[in-house]
């Protein structure tokens, strides 16, 4: 079967307090290798793993942050955060972390890998997909 | 049709190695296959052989590996979280130079990339986890 | 689309995601402690009625049993099995577990 799927991750869990958030990116770094339809999902919680201005000195644990950043270069670029889940935490979309990904066909250029929609918007995006990986 | 499970958290703490059981032994008696069975997160700790839960209880790792048996099923196992977790195999064993094993039978260590073919190889994935 | 949610609703706001994030048409199923949200006169009874009116709701009947609820559950909740569970997997074109 060649067949390209719909590969969608679901994040709703906040990082650091449990390893679902750095698991998570950790399948999505390897399933970038598998030339499937990708697009990743932070809602609830989940937007909290791409906040800026994380220091995780203090816990000990490695810092993920940069790991997001990179996923342009793994070729993902559909990334969609719920506008309520944002919205419910005080947060903008001047809080997150800066992703983008560069487009071949516009000579490279730079764009947004993260869309902010709302919750009817990623109702469609989530019945589209054809797997779904919650975390 | 083929189904493919996720498993995300270990035995007894939560429900939902139990209840991924369950659904995957329905779906054996309902007549679907069963492509792979991935376990993930603290779901690894479903693969090994020294837990002794108390004789009146139902013992979860034995109960996959005798349905794995039964029925041939691919129990598979991460290996980078079952590293971080203590769960190993021969193999893991000499590669990192520990002084024991501890795969149960029928489960095996692999990479991420079995989730990912178990998703594309498969009609339906069902995650169950916390 | 299936949705299976297995938290309390009391506990976690899983339900309330899934509610607000699934489309007319689709199936929820509520297992484990999610069976909590299936029960009537509980602070999320009415959630689950509007969201009956163009949703199916299901809940699994070993998980309503194991924790006494099965005299409570709401009318029209359909109370499926395991192999019942099976079936809404293969019927529906995906699922997506609300963790």
């Amino acid at each position: 079967m060649s067949e390209i799927k719909k590969f969608l991750y679901v994040n709703r869990k906040a990082p650091y307090g449990t390893i679902y958030a750095w698991e998570s990116l950790e399948v999505v770094l390897i399933g970038a290798a598998f030339d499937q339809d990708v697009t990743l999902a932070f809602v609830d919680d989940g937007v909290y793993q791409i906040v800026k201005g994380t220091d995780t000195a203090g816990i000990e644990m490695k810092n993920f942050s940069p790991t997001y950043t990179a996923l342009g270069d793994y070729d993902i670029k559909k990334i969609y955060v719920e506008k309520e889940s944002l919205e419910k935490r005080g947060l903008t979309v001047d809080d997150l972390l800066d992703l983008k990904w560069e487009d071949e066909d516009e000579d490279w250029a730079e764009k947004d890998s993260i869309h902010v929609v709302s919750s009817a918007e990623l109702a469609d995006i989530m019945d589209d997909a054809d797997i779904t990986l919650s975390f | 049709m083929k189904f493919s499970i996720q498993v995300n958290e270990g035995p007894y703490q939560h429900q939902s190695s139990d209840t991924a059981y369950q659904f995957t032994k329905a779906a054996l008696e309902a007549g679907h296959e069963i492509f792979r069975v991935f376990f993930y997160h603290d779901g690894v700790n479903n693969g090994t052989r020294l837990t002794t839960p108390p004789q009146d209880d139902r013992n979860i790792v034995n109960r996959w590996s005798e349905l794995a048996a039964e029925h041939e099923l691919d129990l598979v196992v991460c290996v980078a979280a079952a590293q971080r977790r203590g769960i190993v195999d021969e193999g893991e064993m000499q590669r990192n130079g520990k002084d024991a094993e501890n795969i149960a039978p029928g489960f095996r260590i692999s990479g991420l990339g079995q989730l990912i073919e178990a998703g594309i190889q498969a009609d339906r994935l069902v995650v169950f986890g916390d | 689309m299936l949705h299976t949610v297995n938290k309390s609703p009391f506990e976690k706001d899983s339900l309330a995601a899934c509610l607000r994030m699934s489309k007319d048409g689709c199936a929820i199923l509520l297992i484990e402690d999610a069976v909590y949200a299936a029960t009537d006169g509980t602070a999320v009874s009415d959630q689950i009625k509007e969201a009956m009116k163009t949703k199916s709701v299901y809940a699994l009947k070993p998980d309503v049993d194991a924790r006494g609820m099965s005299g409570k559950v709401i009318d029209g909740i359909e109370l499926i099995d395991y192999a019942g569970f099976v079936s809404l997997v293969a019927d529906q074109n995906s699922t997506q577990s609300w963790l």
